[in-house]
């Protein structure tokens, strides 16, 4: 039995890493041919509503309800995000995450949810 | 009275879940996906079976889990579980432990993950998974003979998984090593689902077909090292759905039919799982 909480003590304290800051380092990685792919709903008002609510569902406790970031999490209001980054850029991001720096994959999603949720964060500069 | 206090501990912990966040898992009850735990939600999930074997009494079987997302490559889930058997008895039986690595850092055609377990668990009917020869005959022993019988093991399970316009197809093989010296069992299981709708709707609804997923899985025994196989192996397949309420809820269900005299004539499955989002947050001063 002492071995048996043993074990989970050690698996507990495994369970509590920290994460590590994001950075832009993954546009370097993105394809051309992914960073060239257009949005299909780019600019489309059911979208942005649409994408707006899975933002809050998915992705506001992270980047903040306001997308301004976090403590440990980068903004989306950044001009990275905005300029630099184009909507197939995001999608990439969306897609394949950037496990290492904490960002997971949302393969999960229909590619539809990823495209909604692009398009909302591209409304989002200031 | 530990079966008493463990769904005690149950009804307790599923208004806790109530409390924050968003999870919309694939309608699965045996098969693993290769979509791992959002890094530092913890979601906590209970899923049930009830079944009646031939010439046995109708039983519940019963998880409840703790899956937290360590890193965005490696989810780690505690299970405990327990089972109430009619004319029987209610007790807890026992724990599992277990971790999933995600090896490749992109999203691939079809993506691996590497699953390993630990679990101490006596009389058993959570049937999460199907492995060796088991099958209806295991369950029909009462349960002050069952508890006697202790099964410490490591599972091992490549979890493949590929997401496709929108389905999920995903696919494990299994093994499973008795600590007691009893040789390797083997298994399998494989799913498919779909949402019912890929794109969002503008607006918030309850009962739109975002909200649902639908699909099929199909699981069972292969055998052990010394007889490997499908004879005398149970094996299941059935449809499957969950809806996921506003609040972020998931409540999953799924009738499983037997597809040999080996196994149980069918399995009704229930599931119910709610996530946390940033569950070490909530214990900050500020909550950030």
């Amino acid at each position: 039995m002492a071995k048996c909480l043993a074990a989970i003590a050690m698996a507990a304290l495994l369970s509590l890493g920290a994460f590590a800051a994001a950075d832009g380092a993954w546009l370097k990685s993105v394809p051309v041919r992914d960073h060239d792919r257009t949005n299909p709903y780019h600019g489309q008002p059911d979208a942005i509503a649409a994408g707006q609510r899975i933002f809050a569902d998915r992705c506001s406790k992270c980047h903040g309800a306001d997308a301004q970031g976090t403590k440990k999490r980068p903004p989306l209001r950044s001009s990275r995000v905005q300029q630099e980054a184009s909507e197939g850029d995001l999608h990439w991001l969306l897609v394949n995450g950037n496990m290492k720096k904490g960002m997971p994959s949302w393969a999960k999603l229909p590619d539809q949810q990823i495209w909604q949720v692009i398009t909302y964060v591209k409304t989002l500069h200031d | 009275m530990r079966g008493a206090r463990y769904f005690r501990l149950l009804i307790l912990l599923l208004p806790l879940g109530a409390a924050a966040g968003y999870a919309q898992e694939r309608p699965y009850f045996v098969t693993y996906s290769h979509e791992m735990e959002e890094p530092g939600n913890l979601e906590i999930e209970n899923f049930s079976v009830v079944g009646t074997p031939a010439a046995g009494s109708r039983f519940l079987g019963s998880t409840v889990e703790f899956e937290y997302g360590t890193k965005a490559w490696w989810t780690t889930e505690f299970y405990l579980d327990g089972q109430s058997t009619q004319n029987d008895s209610t007790i807890f039986t026992g724990f599992r432990l277990e971790n999933r690595f995600r090896p490749l850092m992109r999203e691939h055609w079809i993506n691996p993950v590497f699953y390993v377990e630990f679990e101490d668990t006596s009389a058993d009917k959570a049937l999460r998974e199907i492995v060796g020869h088991d099958g209806k005959a295991d369950l029909l022993e009462r349960n002050s003979d069952a508890r006697g019988d202790k099964e410490r093991e490591i599972e091992l399970k490549v979890i493949l998984g590929s997401n496709f316009r929108g389905w999920n197809i995903s696919e494990n093989i299994v093994s499973e090593k008795n600590l007691a010296g009893d040789p390797w069992e083997f298994g399998y299981a494989i799913a498919a689902s779909r949402p019912l709708a890929l794109a969002a709707s503008a607006h918030e609804c309850k009962f739109c077909r975002e909200k649902f997923q639908a699909g099929i899985e199909m699981y069972g025994g292969l055998g052990d090292r010394y007889s490997f196989g499908t004879h005398l192996t149970s094996h299941y397949a059935g449809p499957t759905v969950n809806w996921t309420a506003p609040n972020g809820t998931t409540f999953s269900f799924s009738p499983q039919f037997g597809l040999n005299d080996y196994s149980v004539p069918v399995l009704y499955r229930f599931g119910i799982s709610y996530e946390i989002d940033q569950f070490f947050s909530h214990f900050r001063r500020g909550g950030e």
